[in-house]
């Protein structure tokens, strides 16, 4: 289903420096009106329902009401998404409702060190076939155990079109 | 209100902004691949001072196949040989992979997947003590790492277990601390790369590529010495099965429009196997996943009659020998059982969940089988909540009821099941042979180079090299933009010259505004206009005549020769109307440019569909006049170019050739 956005609780991200779910829309469909100060999905039929508005949003403001193609009413899953980990309320048309938790990271947020380590590869390694990481830790790429290399006849046919 | 030119605008298009950037390596796409292609080329480039922009149409933390996140990472070589692993490739893409590049592809893979987990990515691990299933925080908490050697929990010879909701956030963070650990590296979001530049004074040369933002009125044309177009698959180029809202609910990611594809065709790069498309067969409507279900709770799939259709046509497939005969039937195989279920009338046909949780919690005690139900609902919510969404909608409890399967609209990847793409240089090495090379003698052999001298490619778009998935996207990022950096020191003297002038291509990008302009006025509602079509119009006009010409779901993918050439004399008209698309607002352009894309991803499709005599997917497509797998003709690669200069297509077979010895699959 689409995502949503409450009207009540959202307020445009007016204290902040972007509007989150703008921001991070992966199909460019959450936008901001800024006279109403609060934000919609300006293109619905194009959502993925990815939730990355819905797990992003600081006032919880948005939801996703499924695919109405397909989808019967008062089904929903809404996330709380942590620093470590994301918790999810499932409620069933038939009002059973479930929620699980799950690990999400590892590692503090902005901590990702690309060069896994700090070493540097040596830049005259630019002629091998190791990755950098490889060519740090003086792993050599393989080759197969063993080379057939038969070439498959075929029939040879051209078309301009 | 006013009832006439209503329109709820977004973001308003004005007179735009020329932005002119030179770069040496410029990455167009953000996502696995493009991640990788970061990371990889600034440990390189930095020694010498390379300069590197990634240009990514959305924002990286959520960019890509992988925004929502994964459940599983499907390539991790581990314990097996990659020698198998090419194996598995050619096997399951019915003996027509380019085994150089899969191989290159396998044996690097293990490397990135070790990276994700440093980075942050809890993968789970079975206990060393009981063998049971940790999952990825508690294995990190107790010190357990596949570098270090604990073992990960397979769900298939291939795939591993992750709690990977954050798995793009990691991958992305990284990525983007590498560039800002440098400063002549830079990235920028919301830019859409739409076309390549051709050097005005080498022939067959990139020299950079164009596009626009699409929240503020600039048009960025950058001059690089080497491209990358890493960018994602195609989508909703076939009608989908769900045609309203839920045509956003594609299975692969509803923001791809086969850019790739489109940019490398528009360039005058060589395609592989764009016949070849992907055809999923998922949860019906919620396009859930069901590897984990078959692979990893050993659910059986059946017709209405509880029947297993793979084993009722096992004769049938017989046809199709030796790829069915291997130890795993291919997946467009298996379809095709299925296919025949459907349309002889005995479906739905069910995932039947219920049986293989029933038949666990046998085995289990009751916090066990939780836990087991916890993973199941998971597998969903990390990837694809729709499903999980669905299931709550219709009162579906997995270990009570079965859920319906069905095969989806086609669509086109290089990097998943399917080996649709630009025809690529390999690595340059001993046991690649000769036929994998002479493309490339006289541009320079560098891994991952289209036939276009400075154009590369990594994941969806890299061709006859499927089944890399999120991690062999990723590596192969970083395979090509070390051999991009490479390429950029061979022809540091090379400066790119554009052929079209700035207020040229201002004109061409935002032609759809200015048409839009010229002829707003002259109907009374903005949709019903003789002079122009809106995005919308364009993109169903297209996914109506793929699916009725080209073999979509309401033929049962069947199409035949006189279909196709019908097909082709609308598609062409289509390509024409297409120069008249119309935009209202930047949202607009950016589907405006999206529908070209797709537009040419499609014309790429029909012509190799047309091209090929036999039916070398059957289950995916068919050709009526040619049922059958013919392979003392066909095992072979088909290529198409389109020549920029006579606007015309030429496609032409190519040997295969079998690198890795029998058997066929592993």
């Amino acid at each position: 289903m689409p995502s949503y956005v409450n009207p009540e609780k959202c307020d445009g991200c007016k204290g902040g420096d972007r509007t989150v779910c703008m921001y991070i829309c992966p199909n460019n469909l959450m936008t901001l009106d800024p006279e109403a100060m609060k934000a919609y999905n300006q293109e619905p039929e194009q959502c993925w329902e990815c939730y990355s508005c819905v797990k992003s949003c600081p006032q919880g403001a948005i939801s996703v009401r499924h695919y109405a193609d397909f989808a019967p009413l008062n089904g929903t899953c809404q996330p709380m998404r942590g620093t470590t980990d994301i918790m999810w309320t499932l409620k069933f048309r038939n009002g059973v409702v479930i929620r699980f938790k799950f690990p999400i990271r590892t590692t503090p947020e902005g901590s990702a060190d690309p060069t896994v380590g700090g070493k540097e590869p040596d830049p005259a390694k630019i002629n091998t076939y190791q990755l950098f990481t490889e060519a740090v830790d003086g792993v050599e790429p393989k080759k197969p155990e063993a080379v057939l290399n038969k070439v498959f006849p075929c029939t040879n046919k051209t078309m301009t079109i | 209100m006013p009832k006439i030119w209503s329109y709820n605008f977004g973001l308003p298009l004005a007179e735009p902004e020329i932005v002119e950037k030179e770069t040496d390596i410029l990455i167009v796409g953000g996502g696995m691949a493009a991640c990788g292609a970061a990371v990889e080329a600034i440990r390189w480039a930095k020694p010498f001072g390379i300069r590197i922009l990634l240009c990514d149409k959305a924002a990286m933390e959520r960019s890509g196949a992988v925004a929502m996140g994964l459940s599983a990472i499907n390539t991790y070589i581990g314990e097996n040989k990659p020698d198998d692993y090419v194996r598995m490739v050619r096997c399951d893409l019915m003996g027509i992979v380019r085994e150089d590049l899969s191989f290159d592809v396998g044996r690097h893979v293990d490397d990135t997947v070790h990276c994700f987990e440093e980075w942050g990515l809890p993968i789970w691990k079975q206990d060393p003590n009981t063998g049971k299933t940790l999952d990825g925080a508690e294995a990190k908490a107790r010190g357990l790492t596949l570098k270090g050697g604990a073992k990960p929990v397979r769900s298939g010879r291939w795939q591993i277990m992750i709690n990977g909701e954050s798995y793009k956030v990691v991958v992305a963070e990284a990525a983007k601390n590498a560039i800002a650990s440098y400063d002549k590296a830079e990235y920028i979001e919301r830019c859409f790369i739409v076309r390549p530049l051709l050097d005005a004074n080498e022939k067959n040369r990139c020299a950079g590529a164009v596009g626009f933002s699409v929240r503020e009125n600039k048009i960025f044309i950058i001059k690089a010495n080497a491209t990358l177009v890493s960018t994602g698959g195609a989508v909703n180029v076939f009608r989908p099965r769900s045609i309203d809202e839920g045509k956003g609910r594609t299975w692969y990611p509803v923001w791809n429009p086969g850019s790739g594809y489109a940019m490398c065709a528009m360039s005058g790069a060589k395609l592989v196997l764009m016949e070849n498309r992907f055809v999923p067969a998922r949860f019906k409507d919620g396009y859930g996943p069901v590897g984990a279900w078959f692979l990893l709770f050993k659910a059986r799939a059946t017709n209405a009659f509880d029947e297993d259709y793979v084993a009722k046509h096992k004769e049938e497939l017989k046809k199709f020998a030796p790829y069915s005969e291997a130890s795993v039937v291919g997946t467009c195989l298996r379809n095709h059982a299925m296919l025949i279920e459907m349309k002889e009338g005995r479906g739905p046909i069910f995932m039947h969940t219920e049986w293989a949780l029933q038949e666990a919690e046998k085995k289990m005690d009751k916090k066990e089988f939780k836990h087991l139900i916890a993973e199941a609902w998971e597998d969903f919510l990390d990837m694809c909540v729709t499903q999980a969404g669905l299931w709550a909608c219709l009162n579906i409890e997995p270990e009570k009821k079965a859920s319906e399967i069905m095969p989806t609209e086609p669509y086109f990847l290089g990097s998943h099941a399917g080996c649709a793409g630009a025809w690529c240089c390999g690595p340059d090495e001993d046991w690649v042979p000769e036929e994998y090379k002479k493309p490339w003698r006289e541009i320079g052999l560098y891994n991952r180079m289209t036939t276009v001298k400075g154009l590369f490619c990594a994941g969806d778009t890299v061709g006859a090299c499927g089944h890399k998935f999120s991690s062999g996207s990723h590596v192969e990022g970083r395979i090509a933009a070390k051999s991009i950096v490479k390429f950029v020191l061979d022809h540091k003297d090379y400066k790119p010259t554009i052929k079209e002038t700035p207020e040229e291509l201002k004109k061409e990008i935002y032609g759809p505004w200015y048409r839009f302009e010229q002829f707003k006025n002259a109907t009374t509602v903005y949709e019903v206009n003789p002079n122009y079509l809106i995005p919308r119009h364009i993109q169903a006009r297209l996914m109506k005549l793929m699916d009725e010409y080209v073999a979509g779901t309401s033929t049962y993918y069947m199409t035949n020769k006189v279909m196709l050439e019908k097909g082709l004399e609308l598609l062409r008209m289509l390509k024409e109307d297409m120069e008249l698309a119309a935009a209202r607002d930047l949202h607009e352009l950016m589907r405006a440019w999206e529908n070209r894309h797709r537009v040419w991803t499609a014309e790429a499709h029909l012509l190799h569909v047309l091209f090929r005599d036999e039916t070398r997917y059957p289950g995916y497509y068919y050709r009526a006049d040619f049922m059958n797998i013919d392979d003392a003709n066909w095992r072979c690669f088909t290529l198409s170019r389109w020549d920029p200069e006579t606007k015309q297509w030429t496609l032409e077979t190519y040997p295969y050739v079998q690198i890795i010895p029998d058997p066929l699959g592993p």
